[in-house]
């Protein structure tokens, strides 16, 4: 018995030193992290309903497919009040349209314009859209809406078919517009 | 005040009285209550009965004599996808109080019951979690004191002589946060080889999500559930967000519930369309995090009118996201001469610092320009240096210094 509060004593003061020095080198990083112990966990089954994100090389897709025609038909039921009957802009922002303007004084942004990637649309409609009801719709419905708005644009044509292996092939305008942070940009003043 | 101020008061006073001892009579009255001569002081009715009781409310509000408030610059199509700005020329010091942080939602302000609240973090680390808001309450907390700025704040176009500073800058707040520093929790997940971007989303119905590098990630962020000392209020991401100090505030991910941990950037819609910036020829400055070294004149300031020629304290706020202001210098010709402002601590790194300077309006016309230096010797540029560089298409991160103009009635407009 006396051994064992020995021990205890002993291994409380050895915590005690290593988390005064949380940054200490001789701590290894999952020897200190396994003593906070805190939360459950995330494996694959938890998160399923959580993790939507879809990456700029199709990873992330989910089973399915759509097609440009079903599209159409969700898109004015569900989108074109806001969008523009063709995405041309109303309420919500234009969808469809401005390629070549981005370097006019009067450039217009939008996925055929000025978006780098295809996938990004699935993402942001998966997760954000329609703007009433985001997370409503099932992935062919997804996959469907993104078609059309890619045809809206002239990316794809009006019998094409989109899954998780084409989307990410679509050819976008825009992929090469983009650079790093060029900042500071501004020369520092003569004083 | 001065000494030589005072005296010349003194002398005014004494020879105020001599006048009225010399001849009476209502005209010299009048002259002396339009030179600022007092009336006999009352005793108000607040001071003949008791006042209300403790706990009237129980949370403490403003006197209904303050009438503050957020509002948007204009009125927004959808207003769940919006923003208000911050009163800040009627505010004091740094600290920007709870209910009048200003807002940037992309879909409304969700109401999340913090006990059913969870935030997940995974992908690329050895030991993927899901916590809820107590088992964050138990790890090591930190407080930091951290300005926001959304990088829309200022537009680059559409500036009116009309504006005030809550329209022209609003969309600027300090606030202390208090939470777990990210760090903290990306060594109790253990990060894996090759990780290097993070996806940040948060649980509003925009499901809002920027990717962050990993560099940035360590470098001080925090997923914060208090700020000035109470729990996040909702429309700051109660009951989580996270805070990523010195950088646009759209990578403050409100609402907080899914960190996943990457090897390159997630290119959401928020990075890619939205908050990228279009240069003159046609590409698009992406990943622009840092908000620069800048500055502004908060009194007098925009709808302002002075009362009359005197002494007034020019007062403004400077901040950068690289470290701490150096200096800040203050013109009241509109450039053409510079004066240093005193720094009135505290001056924190990535946080707002007050800058004052005496000044003495002598009833003309005047230009009041402020320009703010950073520890690391980047100068705010006025903007006809910014747009060389950028146009005027490139819609965030405008930190040009910015101009105030009064009129010989004292009147105060944007100018410059």
């Amino acid at each position: 018995m006396r051994v064992s509060v020995l021990g205890t004593l002993a291994c409380l003061v050895l915590t005690g030193a290593a988390l005064a020095d949380p940054g200490g080198p001789a701590t290894g990083l999952h020897e200190r992290t396994a003593r906070f112990g805190i939360g459950r966990a995330a494996t694959p089954e938890v998160l399923a309903a959580w993790d939507i994100d879809v990456r700029a090389d199709g990873r992330g897709l989910p089973p399915g497919h759509g097609s440009v025609r079903d599209g159409a038909a969700l898109f004015g039921a569900r989108c074109a009040a806001c969008h523009g009957a063709k995405g041309e802009g109303g309420s919500a922002d234009a969808l469809a349209g401005g390629q070549g303007t981005l370097a006019t004084p009067k450039p217009v942004r939008t996925v055929g314009s000025y978006w780098p990637y295809a996938t990004t649309l699935f993402d942001y409609i998966r997760r954000a859209m329609p703007f009433d009801a985001p997370q409503s719709l099932g992935a062919d419905e997804t996959y469907a809406l993104s078609a059309y708005v890619l045809h809206l644009n002239g990316l794809l044509p009006e019998d094409a078919v989109l899954d998780a292996g084409t989307l990410p092939a679509v050819a976008m305008p825009n992929r090469n517009g983009f650079t790093g942070d060029a900042r500071p940009d501004i020369p520092v003043p003569a004083r | 005040m001065p000494p030589d101020a005072l005296r010349r008061l003194a002398h005014r006073r004494s020879f105020l009285r001599l006048a009225a001892g010399a001849t009476g009579g209502v005209g010299l009255a009048a002259t002396a209550r339009a030179a600022g001569a007092v009336e006999p002081l009352e005793v108000p009715p607040w001071s003949r009965t008791p006042g209300a009781p403790v706990a009237s409310p129980a949370y403490g509000q403003p006197s209904p004599f303050e009438r503050l408030g957020r509002r948007p610059r204009t009125p927004p199509p959808f207003p769940g996808a919006a923003s208000t700005g911050t009163p800040l020329q009627h505010l004091h010091g740094i600290i920007t109080p709870n209910g009048l942080h200003f807002e940037r939602h992309h879909a409304g302000v969700p109401a999340i019951d913090p006990d059913r609240h969870r935030v997940a973090i995974h992908g690329l680390v050895e030991r993927p979690l899901v916590l809820t808001m107590d088992d964050l309450l138990r790890m090591p907390a930190v407080s930091r004191i951290h300005f926001l700025e959304c990088s829309g704040n200022t537009p680059w176009l559409g500036a009116k002589p009309s504006w005030t500073l809550q329209e022209s800058h609003g969309l600027l707040s300090c606030s202390e946060w208090t939470g777990v520093e990210l760090a903290t929790l990306l060594d109790e997940v253990g990060v894996r080889p090759g990780a290097a971007w993070i996806l940040a989303e948060g649980a509003d119905a925009s499901g809002m999500s920027r990717s962050l590098p990993l560099d940035l990630a360590r470098d001080g962020a925090i997923l914060a559930y208090a700020q000035n000392g109470e729990r996040l209020r909702p429309e700051q991401g109660y009951p989580l967000r996270l805070f990523v100090p010195g950088v646009e505030g759209n990578l403050s991910v409100k609402w907080l519930r899914r960190l996943k941990v990457g090897d390159r950037p997630f290119q959401t819609r928020e990075e890619t369309a939205k908050y990228t910036d279009l240069m003159p020829d046609g590409t698009a400055r992406q990943f622009t995090f840092v908000m620069e070294a800048k500055s502004v004149i908060t009194t007098p300031s925009g709808g302002e009118r002075l009362g009359g020629p005197g002494f007034r304290e020019i007062r403004g706020l400077a901040w950068t996201g690289r470290g701490r202001i150096a200096r800040v210098e203050v013109s009241t010709d509109g450039g053409d001469r510079w004066q240093a402002a005193t720094l009135e601590g505290p001056v924190l790194p990535r946080c707002l610092t007050r800058f004052r300077l005496p000044w003495r309006w002598e009833g003309g016309p005047a230009q009041l320009l402020s320009r703010a230096t950073d520890e690391t010797g980047y100068v705010q540029p006025d903007r006809a240096a910014l747009v060389a560089v950028r146009g005027t298409q490139s819609f965030y991160h405008n930190n040009a210094t910015f101009g105030w103009r009064v009129a010989a009635d004292g009147g105060v407009s944007h100018a410059g």
